[in-house]
């Protein structure tokens, strides 16, 4: 990837506010959905962070959190991954991931496998204190603002449930987005309720989780918004996938960071030729 | 009605899910609470502070079980009361019928007890020549109905208001009048007034059982628990040992909590502290009081870990709360206690074997402990639960196994990516025009929406590319 960003040179001004965080090197973890479904959301993530002032990595051994096997209830199984999350990535000053959920999983339950091994929860700790959401670490750690970004249209905003609760991302993506020129943003009734993915859940128990995706895409729906936005893609494909089932292709359904990055009218772009 | 099974869930869903109405009956009850709830906690400044203070109260009580069992038995017994002690719901279930017999009691009356719920107290009057009259308003109508309560605090919340007016007209003794809810309240209160007062045996459950004093704390909003317990001869109190506090100064923060929590009210209509048999010069009050205190899983609960839980105050809103509950209902958790904190007890009070698949579902969206207001992490126990069934191989065999091949996977990234370009390649196959309407494999997400048509590789194998394209320019 690029050395250094071009974010300093445009932008004198931030020069200073980013030097600390350019010595700083990230390590990007893409997570899984990011690399089968979406890949445009991990490039979005690179830009965003070479911007803010970041170096950015993406250690090539990477797979999961572990949080399929963690929410099941396979300690054992998320021992294993773990492990190797930590082994890949603990030499970073900071791990981004452009997902709250994911995110949420290394910050808050690696340290609680490890509740038998002290000398990996010390590791787990030391690499949770570390690790980041994308949205939420662009704006309080590396007090990025977005330049020079246009999109026409109006936004609404689902609050992925990792995120919002356990991260406490919420104003981030909202402060971030309202410098998008030409965005406007309509609010979603219930904007907070989980949409009903909530990872293996929506597969086994998938009549509960229709019943509740129904009804995030009625609110979505009625918000009457050009664009769904969030910062998860679980949730996401998940509501996406309601809407189209349900013949609403009015709606695109986009990561914030795809659209901070300026990448969404090309998604769109290629949305509508196919 | 019949009452559901835990282990039935996937069919009780099934059975909800079909429900039309269902969605609009839970959500009148619950968007309401919901919204006062919200109310209530804005308009009191001190809640985390409140909250933090009973969680103090009661992490502390539990810490020290025994000596305050020991107190609350030792003042209990000084005020003369009658103590008695069960380990199970079967035991519990048994002294209560024991004393009303020993006192040939033909009809008993009760104020609302989940516990009461618990140990089976209503199959064992129903089963048996004495007749059981349910007091509380919600508890009169499901008894009319047959129905096994839905909600701890709303237990006829699934019943509307033509239900009630069909069944008063059935069962109430003069059922000449409009179907306005003061007139269905005015029929239930003359017909339950009747029965107060020709009561053998008043049996209540508690609130709080204060240790300092040996007296129970009744919070009721239709006075009923008072009506039950003070006119008839007897008076029984059912209570789990997890009601305990140290003293009325340490239930006040906890009812402050309480109220607010469950129905978004600063306070109930009564909160009555009562405090063993009628004394010489006291006006009225039962003659004998007996207290039956129930274990029934607490002690293996805190043996085993799951102490927090046993700070649970029985407010409710964590299932008012929860997404899912919010779709199913209560019924369909087959328990006493729905809800995520049901989903939670049940295992306990029952077995994990049979209530395992509550636990699984839960999207983990956090939004129960949030609400809490003692701070159970509710999540974090139904994990450690789904923990429990996943070395118990409860779980099925197609999820064990998905989850251990996927975790086979990504211990070894090499492999994972590998899988991860197959997985892209094999969804290309399936889509069209930007989605997939049906796959092979992912029936549990196509059955109900589409899924996304993936990229055409993955990130990685994109990103690999672009890097060594960025290596040969530098070279060049």
């Amino acid at each position: 990837m690029s050395e250094k960003n071009n974010y300093t040179d445009a932008n004198q001004s931030n020069t200073i506010e980013c030097l600390n965080i350019s010595e700083k090197r990230v390590g990007l973890f893409v997570t899984c959905l990011v690399n089968t479904m979406r890949p445009s959301v991990g490039f979005a993530s690179i830009t965003l962070l070479e911007q803010a002032g970041c170096t950015v990595e993406v250690p090539a051994a990477q797979s999961c959190c572990g949080q399929p096997a963690f929410n099941s209830g396979d300690d054992e199984g998320t021992r294993q991954i773990a492990y190797q999350v930590i082994e890949q990535f603990e030499e970073f000053d900071y791990v981004v991931l452009p997902s709250g959920s994911c995110a949420s999983m290394i910050k808050k339950n690696f340290i609680e496998v490890f509740k038998e091994q002290p000398s990996w929860q010390a590791r787990a700790q030391h690499l949770a204190d570390r690790t980041h959401e994308l949205l939420s670490f662009l704006v309080d750690v590396c007090n990025f603002k977005p330049n020079g970004v246009e999109l026409d249209g109006t936004f609404t905003y689902h609050d992925s449930c990792s995120g919002y609760r356990s991260l406490n991302v919420y104003e981030q993506p909202r402060e971030m987005l309202s410098t998008v020129k030409g965005l406007e943003h309509k609010p979603l009734n219930g904007h907070s309720e989980c949409c009903g993915f909530g990872g293996t859940f929506c597969v086994k128990y998938s009549d509960i989780s229709n019943a509740i995706v129904s009804e995030k895409v009625e609110n979505v729906v009625a918000a009457d918004a050009d664009y769904l936005l969030g910062g998860d893609m679980g949730c996401l494909m998940n509501i996406a996938g309601k809407l189209n089932r349900e013949g609403n292709q009015k709606i695109t359904a986009l990561h914030t960071a795809e659209v901070l990055a300026g990448l969404a009218p090309k998604i769109i772009g290629a949305n509508d030729a196919s | 009605m019949q009452a559901n099974k835990p282990e039935n869930f996937t069919q009780n869903v099934t059975d909800a899910l079909a429900q039309p109405d269902l969605k609009m009956i839970i959500r009148r009850t619950t968007d309401k609470a919901e919204a006062k709830r919200t109310d209530a906690i804005a308009n009191f400044p001190e809640f985390e502070k409140a909250r933090a203070q009973g969680q103090k109260v009661k992490d502390h009580t539990i810490k020290h079980m025994d000596h305050y069992l020991a107190e609350f038995e030792k003042n209990a017994l000084a005020q003369g009361t009658i103590v008695h002690w069960a380990s199970t719901a079967e035991e519990a279930s048994k002294i209560v019928l024991d004393i009303c017999r020993e006192h040939k009691a033909k009809k008993v009356t009760r104020s609302k007890s989940m516990l009461g719920e618990e140990i089976g107290l209503t199959h064992a009057f129903d089963n048996s020549d004495i007749e059981r009259i349910e007091t509380d308003l919600a508890e009169h109508i499901i008894q009319l109905a047959g129905d096994p309560p839905s909600h701890i605090i709303w237990p006829a919340m699934h019943r509307s208001r033509e239900d009630v007016v069909k069944l008063f007209r059935e069962f109430h003794s003069d059922p000449t009048y409009s179907e306005e809810i003061t007139d269905l309240v005015r029929s239930a209160r003359r017909d339950l007034r009747t029965k107060f007062l020709t009561s053998d045996i008043g049996i209540s459950g508690s609130n709080f059982l204060l240790a300092d004093s040996g007296s129970s704390c009744t919070v009721t909003n239709e006075g009923n628990a008072e009506l039950t317990i003070t006119p008839p001869k007897v008076h029984i109190v059912t209570a789990g040992i997890e009601k305990l506090v140290p003293s009325m100064a340490h239930a006040i923060p906890l009812l402050r909590l309480l109220t607010r929590s469950a129905t978004g009210a600063d306070i109930t209509q009564y909160i009555t502290f009562h405090n063993g048999p009628k004394r010489k010069n006291d006006a009225d009050g039962p003659e004998e009081c007996h207290i039956v205190l129930v274990d029934n899983g607490r002690t293996k609960m805190l043996a085993e870990g799951m102490e927090e839980m046993l700070r649970c105050i029985r407010c409710g809103a964590c299932m008012n709360h929860c997404v899912v509950y919010k779709h199913i209902g209560g019924h369909a958790y087959g328990s006493v206690y729905p809800g995520p904190m049901g989903s939670v007890l049940t295992p306990h009070l029952q077995s994990l074997e049979v209530a395992n698949k509550q636990t699984h579902a839960c999207t983990m969206n956090g939004r129960c402990e949030d609400v809490c207001p003692v701070n159970i992490p509710l999540p974090k126990l139904l994990r450690s639960l789904r923990a429990q069934s996943w070395q118990k191989k409860y779980e099925p065999l197609t999820n064990r196994f998905f989850v251990k091949f996927f975790g086979q996977l990504a211990k070894r990234p090499q492999l994972f990516q590998l899988f991860s370009s197959c997985g892209v390649i094999f969804m290309k196959i399936f889509s069209r025009n930007g989605w997939i309407k049906f796959m092979p494999f992912t029936s549990g997400w196509t059955k109900n929406r589409d899924l996304i048509e993936p990229e055409t590789t993955t990130f990685m194998h994109q990103y690999k590319k672009l890097k060594n394209l960025k290596v040969m320019e530098r070279k060049l």
